[in-house]
């Protein structure tokens, strides 16, 4: 699965965000990407990196006082190429979640708690294809549940009604209400138990096989990203210093933060690497990353 | 030195709905033992009643039956009135365990002065630097003054060790110490950790959900489900050999670099259908019932 | 990652946090905690504590200079003049001086009502919901109670059953607080309940502290705002809730205050003679004090909520973001899509 072999859906060109306070802070400096069709690419970093900003940025989603300072985001969909950054309002609404749709960060806690699901697919559904007869949208609610995992039948339930993994699927059902080309998944799991967030996972890669969207997938997990992703792109400081093949990545990495990033997870069943309890690198917290930075 | 017993613990909460009381068995007669210079990592998922082990230990909760038997090393037992110098705990959130209104002084002063490790102010402000710098924080007249939200998130959770540590504790409860950092830093403080768990021959309970870090961080390794123990062992044995179904579940879905593509490969287990009933013990090499008193022959 | 907490709700102490770190930002290093619950100078506190310092000090120095409130003169009702700055009452009382006692008891019993109302709300809330269970429940139910009780009827009836003789000053404060209380009482108890759960009180519980210091150094630093601006506002509330008692004659019977000033300016028939110089001046007192503490209480209230304070800035800041991005996207369009040959370098390094 190369990447020339798959066509691009996003390409992200030299895009610059800024926030606009009373020292202006650049949270995304020059980002390149491209994403391909049915591709997972994994977006890794710490805290503060600009990982979210990044994906909140490709989607106009960003708020103010962020702003986008440069660069262009291209959508090339089956019917001809859009520039994200030129929609106004209104197609800009019809863009969203038609073509590209979001999972939240603690986006299982983003639903109406008042409302059935059943009634949230509906309005979704009704507001993007407003002639919809109430036969098809019980369809497609039903089926994107059963897609996800979810048995149809909890159409009826209330949020608070299911678990957090379920409110997950849910959400995640939600994104892809649309048939939409990209999606932005950011720490999806992370609140998550690790079964629960490994039966998320496999429903995601299952989906991507079947459906063929692509997904940006963000987390500070650089091992979950390692298992699923096919390229990843590491950020530090509002820069992608590394984007490589998962495979390659793991096992060649070339910059140094990956390399530190990729040290600090101890395997489960392999050496126990860079963690022994030896007593060494416990103070290097900062400097690492600062000399990481330097280098960069 | 200092060594802890816990045996058949069992902690019962009572859920209210109306006139409707259930009680919720959280914790069902777990028995531990921590000794000192020896780390066991109590692993399981949220719910599984491993926090609820630690607020008992740090007496923040009494237990619904079963004995908590905190012993010296020459084997008196540790009085309620010296209970708290004893036995310590670093929380699983630095950004919440520190008042955002106090210095990092005032932190790690109050414990000293509590349990009147130190007499006069010269004397608590040379220990604070002091413990300042066992912890990696230097240089550490320039923290001292400092507030919480001055200090990044794996700088203050070397504080909260410090904290836990200035009452001279020898058995220290590190509840998801490095959940919260982030993950460039969490190597570092798991190896402050361990390097004054050497230095101090600290008895240490690792709580866990990170099936790695248990592996390489502890020496055993006790697995929790549903509040009982479902297999317990030495580290290596637990990870890499595990019996119980559950352990394995727990196994299968960490996350591993060395293994990839077997997310999509692996059928999904039904968590429901496993039992909480039985307990693979590897240190007897055998399975044990769960959930029931421990057999009075160690007692004797 | 399993034991990620739902986010707390916001309260104080975060309010707190998050002041500190914009001091930060800006480059100023709070060294004590007690520093940051100041609030910051605006031209609306500085009106408001002008107003406060300015009504105190005609309060508590006025009376040494004007002459005896209470001597008859026999020459009726006058306006202004150069002898009586703000005229006589019907009796030939000298109004400035009337005003300055007047002042002077009314800031008396606001101070009173504040401080016993404050401490009795500080006691019930904070208290009650640190020990939490029975005592929580008790203390909440004891709470509700005085919560639902009507005030103003209350105090009404309470003041008229105590003879007028023995219907001190004190006998009314106490009246006041003990009507006035239970509200902050739930404000402070919510606070605190949100407060007590976070780690770094069980953390000093863990350490050792007792009850007391845990309460009185750890949590309550937190909650300082809350019950400053609590303190405020029963302040106004008592100094209205006097007035209100004396101009229906059920106030203290010994002392003067603003509102015995106009219960005689009523009964004199002031308003019908259009003698504007008796009922106007306590009136004005009143009103400037109340508005010089609730400009007070808005500056504490970005204390508690720091978003306030930024507001403004912040919507700038949003105005001035949103233009940019809109030229640069106006640009984008003239320019039109960007052709396939513009992609970065590193997807060739990919492909290759």
């Amino acid at each position: 699965m190369t990447a020339d072999q798959r066509q691009a859906v996003l390409t992200v060109d030299d895009l610059t965000v800024v926030y606009e306070t009373e020292e202006p802070v650049t949270a995304v400096k020059h980002a390149d990407l491209v994403l391909h069709k049915g591709e997972i690419l994994g977006l890794a970093g710490e805290s503060g990196c600009g990982k979210t900003t990044l994906a909140y940025a490709v989607n106009r989603l960003h708020r103010p006082p962020a702003r986008i300072a440069s660069g262009r985001i291209t959508f090339h969909g089956d019917d001809g190429d859009t520039d994200i950054l030129a929609l106004d309002d209104a197609e800009l609404r019809a863009f969203r979640w038609e073509r590209l749709s979001m999972v939240f960060q603690g986006a299982m806690n983003a639903l109406n708690p008042v409302t059935t699901v059943r009634a949230q697919l509906k309005d979704t559904l009704l507001a993007h294809r407003p002639r919809m007869s109430r036969k098809e949208i019980r369809e497609r609610s039903e089926d994107v549940l059963t897609r996800v995992g979810v048995d149809p039948r909890r159409l009826g339930s209330y949020p608070h009604e299911l678990s957090g993994g379920m409110r997950q699927r849910v959400m995640i059902a939600m994104a892809m209400l649309l048939e939409p080309q990209i999606m932005i998944m950011d720490e999806p799991t992370t609140a998550l138990d690790v079964v629960v967030q490994r039966d998320i996972l496999r429903e995601i890669v299952r989906l991507r096989d079947e459906l063929d969207f692509a997904v940006i997938f963000i987390t500070h997990d650089l091992p979950l990203l390692l298992e699923i992703s096919d390229r990843i792109a590491v950020m530090l400081d509002g820069e992608i210093v590394e984007l490589e093949t998962a495979d390659r990545l793991y096992r060649e990495a070339k910059h140094p933060y990956t390399r530190k990033l990729l040290g600090s997870f101890p395997s489960l069943s392999g050496e126990r690497g860079a963690f022994i309890r030896t007593g060494v690198d416990e103070t290097t917290e900062d400097s690492t990353v600062a000399t990481a930075k330097e280098r960069a | 030195m200092t060594s802890v017993k816990i045996t058949d613990l069992v902690k019962d909460y009572t859920l209210r709905s109306g006139l409707k009381r259930t009680r919720l068995r959280a914790v069902d007669h777990v028995s531990l033992e921590l000794t000192p210079g020896r780390t066991v990592a109590l692993v399981g998922e949220s719910g599984s009643g491993k926090s609820t082990i630690a607020k008992i230990l740090t007496r923040m909760e009494r237990p619904t039956a079963g004995t908590v038997d905190v012993r010296l090393d020459d084997g008196t037992p540790v009085t309620n009135a010296h209970y708290r110098r004893e036995v310590q705990m670093v929380f699983q959130d630095p950004f919440a365990s520190l008042n955002p209104f106090h210095s990092i002084e005032h932190h790690i002063a109050r414990p000293l002065k509590i349990h009147g490790r130190t007499k006069t102010q010269d004397d608590t402000r040379a220990r604070v630097l002091e413990m300042l710098e066992r912890v990696n924080l230097t240089p550490a007249e320039a923290i001292a003054p400092r507030r919480p939200h001055e200090l990044s998130g794996g700088q203050r959770q070397r504080v909260a060790i410090a904290r836990a540590l200035a009452p001279g504790a020898q058995v220290l409860i590190a509840d998801e110490p490095v959940s919260m950092l982030d993950v460039s830093i969490r190597l570092g403080v798991l190896n402050l950790l361990g390097r004054l768990q050497r230095e101090d021959q600290l008895a240490v309970l690792y709580i866990t959900h990170d099936l790695a870090t248990a592996r390489h961080f502890s020496d055993e390794i006790v697995v929790l489900y549903r509040g009982r123990v479902v297999e317990r062992g030495p580290s290596d044995a637990v990870i890499l050999d595990p019996h119980h179904d559950y352990t394995k579940l727990l196994a299968l879905a960490a996350p591993d670099p060395e293994r990839p593509g077997r997310v999509t490969s692996e059928a999904p287990v039904d968590r429901e259908a496993i039992d909480n009933s039985t307990c693979y013990d590897h240190f007897k090499g055998e399975w044990t019932e769960a959930g029931v008193p421990a057999r009075s022959e160690s007692k004797a | 990652m399993t034991n990620l907490k739902p986010t707390s709700e916001p309260s104080v102490a975060d309010s707190a946090e998050l002041l500190a770190e914009t001091s930060v930002e800006t480059g100023r290093k709070p060294r004590a905690g007690w520093r940051m619950l100041v609030p910051t100078m605006t031209p609306w506190l500085a009106i408001g504590l002008g107003l406060i310092a300015a009504i105190t000090l005609f309060g508590l120095i006025g009376p040494l200079f004007v002459g005896d409130p209470r001597t008859i003169r026999d020459m009726g009702l006058t306006p202004p003049s150069g002898e009586f700055w703000l005229g006589t009452t019907q009796t030939g009382q000298d109004v400035l001086a009337q005003l300055a006692y007047a002042t002077r008891g009314s800031l008396q019993i606001g101070v009173i009502v504040g401080l016993l109302a404050t401490a009795l709300s500080a006691f019930f809330g904070i208290y009650g919901a640190y020990r939490g269970r029975v005592v929580d429940e008790g203390f909440s139910l004891f709470t509700n109670v005085f919560l639902v009780i009507p005030g103003l009827p209350l105090v009404i009836v309470i003041s008229g059953f105590v003879p007028a003789e023995s219907r001190g000053l004190w006998t009314i404060a106490i009246v006041l607080a003990v009507t006035s209380w239970a509200g902050s009482a739930r404000v402070l108890r919510a606070q605190t309940l949100s407060v007590r759960n976070r780690d770094y009180v069980a953390a000093s519980q863990v350490s050792g502290e007792r009850p007391w210091r845990v309460i009185v150094v750890e949590i309550l630093p937190n909650l300082l705002p809350v019950i400053a601006s609590q303190f405020v506002f029963a302040v106004i509330s008592a100094i209205l809730g006097e007035a209100g008692l004396s101009f229906i004659g059920l106030g203290a019977s010994n002392s003067s205050t603003l509102g015995t000033m106009l219960f005689y300016a009523q009964n004199g028939f002031a308003l019908s003679l259009g003698a504007w110089w008796w009922f106007v001046p306590p009136g004005l007192i009143i009103a400037l004090f109340g508005m010089g503490l609730s400009l007070v209480n808005f500056s504490i209230d970005e204390i508690i909520n720091p978003k306030l304070k930024n507001l403004r800035l912040h919507r700038k800041r949003a105005r001035r973001a949103a233009r940019l991005e809109r030229e640069l996207a106006q640009a984008s369009r003239r320019n039109g899509v960007p052709s396939q040959q513009a992609k970065p370098n590193q997807d060739k390094e990919i492909a290759r």
